[in-house]
């Protein structure tokens, strides 16, 4: 009978001991889910905040708005930070998939700029569901090597001399809202979608492919097979700053779609303290600057963060300059009856493409 | 007499029911289930998650046929499968054959080795090198032009045949071990009795060898041509513009618009359409076997 019993003994002491490990890890991971390279995931941040906190961070990626709210939509529990752009913030708390920000716990949160911190977009009845953390620009991005000087219109996508090497993303909102640009309508507000169709339409000739992360986008520059594109003004700026690729920055006359990026907490979250903590370090100047100098980043909605770059530092001068202020459009929340009109629209046109 | 059967039948079942346990709770639990979770939401306006309202609809199957984008994309994605098949064939049949009659011993061993090889990589790696294999400036068109003494222009990258290429090399294995399997299996002096007795080589190839390799050819094409047709992944990567097909849509419904219902949907009626033209085919190909 003694073998059964110490048999007995050693399983139980197992399971307890795994258990207990289980339960101690859930509770110092912090789970967060971002797009791939854009900040939360550079080894040296996680490393200081790690070092600072004792937390241990654990990153997850996805590749499209549609496809975060689907991960955290069906992993319910599984996350403590969520990055959302705030155009689809509203979603995602009336999907009850994020909860509200107790913000007197983040001490850098009273140095964000008022009119992001204030954005309709992110507080609801009183409460704030999401923390602005960055801004940016999806505008047009060249390959500095097929350009003499800058183009300063649009219109240079449609431009024979690039045919076979125009990049777009695939995305039907943002191919929509570039198309609303080109025709000089209001994003927000797209009276005739038959000229963002006709636009579309003849820019597809023009296309290499379609691309759907930074990755994508840099190494067709790399292998010099693209001109022009569409891409977002953080990503631009890493190409450059951080992959030394020759990649440069069109804000066109005709405008640029801007966007807000701002962290969650995820409804069910294990760890709202270490959630807490990490959004708070994400948006701490210290790490801003060292975000935008060793990588590249897009503008920190923390104002002291932007205070604390160079003068000239492009994030600073050129996105905080008056006359970019004046061209920009931000991004609104989109219905889901918007969304699929653009979607039926946006497989339309690479269908026809055939 | 019949009794006796169902009785001795019985006896059979019981001792091999624990053997076969195993593999149909794996099947219940792991496809039966899901597969019919997804059948569940196809008729639904929505998902039920976070507490959203749904109902019972056929809206998701009448999208299908009331917009011509889907049976457009559903007809490419056919012809799509058909052709990287019909190349599998030409590829794979003749590697079998080689593999099956001629090479003996270590050399077979080897090349066994570099048709199995692929299997043995990820297919995200498979994808990507070809990727680098075939667009401007790549290796294909380094290569060529350094050879040749003209300059030509090869980028096949983001085009309809780089998709072909992508798609073949994945699936030209499974050509290759059908066929291998069979043409192993034939006697080789049902061969030399048809050479002996008077017919060419060509007329054994064609009455001789391939209808007796035709039950490997069958289970080839259909292990290929199904998941060709719901394709998505090399579409995506190296069809770039013209990579838009029926899998790829039934991905974006999935992933980036969140429409399960309609994903499901559509995926089953390509279920439906597959097994339909198999079993179309079934009495031909069973005729020619």
């Amino acid at each position: 009978m003694r073998m059964p019993r110490l048999t007995a003994f050693l399983t139980a002491t197992a399971v307890f001991v795994s258990a207990f490990t289980l339960a101690a890890q859930a509770a110092e991971e912090v789970h967060v889910l971002n797009w791939k390279g854009y900040g939360a995931d550079e080894p040296w941040a996680v490393a200081n905040f790690e070092k600072a906190t004792g937390f241990k961070v654990v990153n997850d990626f996805f590749n499209s708005e549609q496809e975060m709210l689907t991960k955290i939509r069906t992993n319910p529990g599984l996350y403590d930070v969520v990055m959302i752009n705030a155009a689809f913030n509203d979603q995602a708390m009336a999907g009850k998939l994020i909860q509200p920000i107790d913000v007197s716990k983040l001490s850098n949160y009273a140095d964000i700029a008022k009119d992001k911190a204030g954005s309709p977009m992110l507080n609801h009845d009183g409460k704030v569901y999401g923390v602005p953390w960055v801004w940016g620009l999806t505008a047009l991005a060249i390959n500095e090597k097929s350009f003499d000087k800058p183009p300063t219109s649009i219109a240079e996508m449609w431009d024979p001399a690039h045919k076979g090497r125009v990049i777009i993303r695939d995305d039907a909102v943002e191919a929509v809202q570039f198309g609303a640009l080109a025709s000089g309508q209001n994003i927000n507000d797209i009276k005739d979608m038959e000229a963002v169709k006709a636009k579309l339409t003849s820019l597809m000739p023009q296309i290499k492919t379609f691309w759907s992360s930074e990755n994508d986008w840099n190494q067709m520059v790399a292998s010099n097979q693209i001109d022009i594109g569409t891409y977002w003004s953080g990503s631009a700026d890493r190409a450059k700053t951080h992959f030394k690729l020759p990649v440069s920055l069109v804000i066109p006359q005709e405008g640029s779609v801007a966007w807000l990026d701002a962290f969650s907490i995820p409804a069910g979250s294990k760890n709202v303290a270490g959630a807490e903590a990490f959004i708070n370090y994400m948006i701490d100047p210290k790490f801003y600057v060292e975000w935008v100098t060793k990588v590249g980043a897009p503008v920190s909605a923390n104002t002291k963060a932007v205070d604390a770059l160079p003068e000239d530092a492009f994030n600073r001068k050129v996105m905080g300059s008056p006359d970019v202020a004046k061209r920009i459009q931000f991004q609104a929340p989109v219905t889901d009856e918007q969304r699929e009109k653009y979607l039926a629209l946006w497989q339309e046109l690479k269908v026809n493409v055939k | 007499m019949a009794d006796q059967l169902a009785i001795g039948s019985r006896r059979g079942l019981r001792p091999a029911l624990p053997l076969l346990l195993p593999a149909y709770l794996w099947l219940t639990v792991a496809i039966f289930l899901p597969l019919s979770a997804m059948v569940f939401f196809s008729f639904m306006t929505d998902l039920p998650l976070a507490g959203k309202d749904w109902a019972f609809t056929l809206g998701n199957y009448a999208a299908f046929f009331s917009q011509s984008l889907y049976s457009t994309l559903l007809f490419a994605s056919l012809r799509l499968g058909l052709e990287v098949t019909l190349w599998c064939v030409v590829i794979g049949y003749p590697a079998a054959y080689v593999l099956a009659k001629v090479l003996k011993g270590r050399s077979r061993e080897a090349i066994f080795l570099l048709v199995i090889l692929p299997f043995w990589s990820n297919g995200l790696v498979r994808i990507f090198s070809w990727a680098m294999v075939l667009r401007e400036g790549g290796i294909l068109d380094t290569a060529l032009n350094a050879v040749l003494p003209f300059k030509i222009n090869i980028d096949l990258m983001y085009s309809y045949p780089a998709v072909i290429i992508g798609l073949v090399h994945s699936y030209v294995p499974y050509m290759v071990l059908t066929c291998y399997l069979t043409l192993q299996a034939i006697d080789d002096s049902l061969i030399e009795a048809g050479r002996s007795l008077g017919a060419s080589r060509r007329q054994v190839l064609w009455r001789v060898i391939i209808p007796l390799s035709m039950p490997g050819l069958i289970a080839g094409s259909a292990l290929i041509f199904v998941p060709v047709v719901g394709s998505f992944m090399e579409p995506r990567i190296l069809g770039g513009r013209t990579g838009t097909f029926y899998g790829t849509v039934i991905e974006d419904q999935f992933v980036a618009v969140f429409n399960w219902p309609l994903g499901a949907a559509l995926s089953f009626i390509l279920l439906a359409v597959v097994l339909i033209i198999l079993a179309l085919a079934a009495p031909v190909l069973r005729r020619a076997g």
